[in-house]
């Protein structure tokens, strides 16, 4: 990335608190996914979680958008605490967005109708309003010229990219990323990748489920590794993967680092 | 300078007809042809010499001579001095009726029942599947029987509506009572409130009237059509109309401003006051069905053969749509609703702006075939001897004119022509639903 002039590991966090959750636990029936999960996102925080499959880490961020119920425990996401009442529900997720691995694009819908669906619908923008935020973001993902074309027109990358600008047109505060390079043919990940790094330069509060570990090591300021449900490990990317503590932690790197 | 050059031919063998996949397709395709052709001669040729064998004629005269038997359910004139042709038309309409009612049961329960299927509520959930796994797993003949024979042998006798003036001293009440007071379920048929109109003469002069009264009825020739109907349903097409403009123009509010101007109220009070206005201009009031002799007078009686046909079929039929329904929901992956809920938008909005307009295009082509499964079906009404199509045309026309090859043929045509128009208008809806991808 020769063209890229901000030195992330340089950008300031701020002290406010953007995700704070304490002693959450979830259960799918028998199964404890998450147990007693601790963890405060700053604003402006870039966070990588990575961990074996089926150690929750999906669940975790599921959870703070309440895709998931949690069971025990509190989450609060930018001062809003989320429990069962829809009015909590409804203002956080206007303000978190989400990225997922399958894009989950609206088939029916073309790609500016995608993308204004909810700004219309939700925040109650005028509809001129929110085609020319909408074709703002586009032209920000670099895919202004598909916005007439429907989805399934588009390749992985441009979906997904197109998936990305769906969210930023609601405007969120927080970002959530849910393996969104996981379905895309390697030449692709690149420019969902630039993308997103572009997005962690204007300073979003991002937290992302991925194996793409040179993403880690140039876009986070902090790497969380989980096992089992549980956070086994926290650190800045050069402590992580330079000096792992846990044996656990450092078997996972020799794997993914491995070959 | 580059040459176009041919590729080198072969010179044609006769072998290569069967051998050279250039030809083998056009050579099978010929002779399958040819056999049918044959084979269709054979058919014709046969018939002719069948028929002249016994010295009977094939032509359509027969639909010029008069019917002579009556016909119990009839939605335009007819008495049994008219034509077979007109006999026949008079089953025609008896079977559209049954179709349609039933299709629109069918589609309102089947819907229903479907989204109910998939609701968290777990007894509502299971009831529902109870429902699909009884209607649709026991022959429709069967359900059409049973309705029937509930509908007559449970239902009470007219004369057990009377109240004597021996019972009103004892103080009983009469073995059956009429429903709200205004419907008479009885073993004779289902008596309902007949709409009548009057203009400008006492209400009770044109109760005597066997006509419809109000602006009367215009004669096509062919059957009479309601002048009140028709202004009716031009008032209501203009109010339809004007619905229309007024949700363009909360569409257009929404678009500049962001915010849905409430409309609900408008909406009601187009589409209903101005029909409220004329059918209070036109007279509309209702003739109750009232006990005299031993039989109701005044209403309309609905035969039990209808109801039981129709609300057999509607709801073996559902059962069919429900699963429809289900299946169209289901297929919309999970991902869709999450990215949905994951942009704040609520569980309806959802429904209707992200699952449902994909789902239709999954319901839409099986539906077409129940709706055709449940018109054809009406051809069952013989068992409970309901006039349709197949009971005037196909039974006592074929029977007293011995005309077999014309009546089949000529059913057969309807019945196609019949599903052939249904499943044109479900195409054209469905090409407006079609997921546009490409």
């Amino acid at each position: 990335m020769a063209e890229q002039a901000i030195d992330l590991s340089k950008m300031t966090i701020s002290d406010e608190v953007a995700v704070q959750i304490s002693n959450m636990n979830k259960w799918y029936g028998q199964f404890h996914v998450l147990r007693d999960v601790n963890m405060t996102v700053h604003k402006g925080e870039r966070i990588v979680i990575c961990g074996p499959s089926g150690s929750g880490k999906s669940t975790l961020i599921r959870c703070i958008n309440r895709l998931e119920e949690h069971q025990s425990g509190q989450i609060v996401v930018d001062g809003t605490e989320l429990t069962n009442d829809l009015k909590n529900i409804d203002k956080v997720r206007s303000e978190v967005g989400m990225v997922f691995q399958h894009f989950n694009l609206f088939p029916h819908l073309t790609i500016l109708e995608n993308c204004t669906l909810a700004p219309i619908w939700v925040r109650k923008i005028p509809k001129r309003e929110a085609e020319e935020t909408a074709m703002h973001f586009l032209s920000k993902v670099k895919i202004p010229d598909q916005a007439h074309k429907y989805p399934g027109q588009l390749s992985g990358g441009q979906q997904q990219r197109v998936a990305i600008a769906r969210s930023l047109c609601m405007r969120p505060r927080i970002m959530l990323f849910d393996e969104p390079t996981s379905a895309l043919d390697p030449e692709m990940i690149k420019e969902v990748l630039d993308t997103m790094i572009s997005l962690a330069e204007e300073g979003m509060t991002m937290l992302c489920v991925t194996h793409e570990m040179g993403f880690a090591q140039a876009v986070a300021n902090r790497v969380i590794f989980m096992d089992k449900g549980q956070i086994v490990e926290q650190n800045s990317p050069r402590e992580f993967f330079n000096n792992p503590q846990s044996e656990r932690t450092k078997l996972f790197l020799s794997q993914i680092l491995g070959h | 300078m580059a040459f176009v050059q041919d590729a080198p031919k072969d010179s044609f063998r006769l072998g290569m007809l069967i051998y050279d996949t250039r030809y083998r397709s056009i050579t099978i395709q010929v002779v399958v042809l040819i056999l049918f052709l044959l084979f269709l001669s054979w058919l014709v040729n046969n018939t002719a010499q069948n028929l002249a064998a016994k010295g009977r004629t094939f032509d359509f005269g027969f639909l010029w001579m008069r019917a002579g038997y009556d016909i119990n359910q009839r939605l335009v004139d007819y008495t049994n001095d008219s034509t077979h042709m007109r006999a026949a038309f008079i089953g025609l309409l008896n079977t559209l009726l049954a179709a349609f009612v039933g299709c629109i049961i069918a589609t309102i329960l089947g819907v229903v029942i479907g989204v109910l299927r998939l609701s968290k509520n777990w007894i509502v959930s299971r009831l529902m599947t109870v429902y699909v796994e009884i209607f649709r797993n026991v022959p429709v003949l069967l359900w059409i029987l049973l309705a029937a024979t509930i509908l007559s042998e449970t239902t009470p006798q007219p004369r057990d509506f009377r109240q004597t003036p021996e019972m009103e001293q004892a103080g009983e009440e009469p073995k059956a009572s009429m429903l709200f007071g205004i419907i008479a379920v009885t073993n004779r048929g289902t008596v309902i409130p007949e709409p009548k109109f009057c203009i400008g003469k006492p209400q009770a002069e044109c109760d005597a009237d066997p006509n419809e009264g109000g602006l009367g009825v215009i004669d096509l020739g062919i059957f009479k059509v309601s002048l009140n109907l028709l202004a009716l349903l031009v008032v209501f097409g203009g109010s339809i109309f004007v619905n229309s403009r007024i949700t363009k123009q909360a569409n257009a509010t929404q678009e500049a401003t962001g915010i849905r101007p409430v409309t609900w109220w408008k909406s009601l009070a187009v589409l209903i006051i101005p029909s409220a206005i004329l059918l209070w201009a036109l007279g509309l009031h209702f003739v109750v069905p009232e006990l005299k002799g031993f039989n109701f007078v005044g209403g309309i009686s609905v035969l039990h053969s209808f109801t039981a046909l129709t609300l057999a079929l509607a709801l073996y039929t559902a059962a069919f749509i429900a699963e429809i329904v289900r299946a169209g929901i289901m297929a919309i992956s999970r991902g869709q609703s999450e990215a949905a809920a994951a942009l704040g938008l609520r569980p309806g909005r959802t429904m209707s702006l992200v699952i449902l307009p994909q789902a239709l295009r999954v319901i839409i082509p099986p539906l077409i075939s129940q709706y055709l499964n449940l018109t054809k079906n009406t051809s069952l009404a013989i068992a409970v001897s309901y006039m349709d199509l197949r009971g005037t045309l196909g039974g006592i026309t074929l029977n007293q004119t011995g005309k077999e090859l014309e009546c089949m043929l000529l059913m057969m045509g309807i019945y196609l022509t019949i599903s052939l128009i249904i499943s044109a208008l479900m195409n054209l809806f469905n090409r407006a639903v079609k997921l546009k991808e490409r």
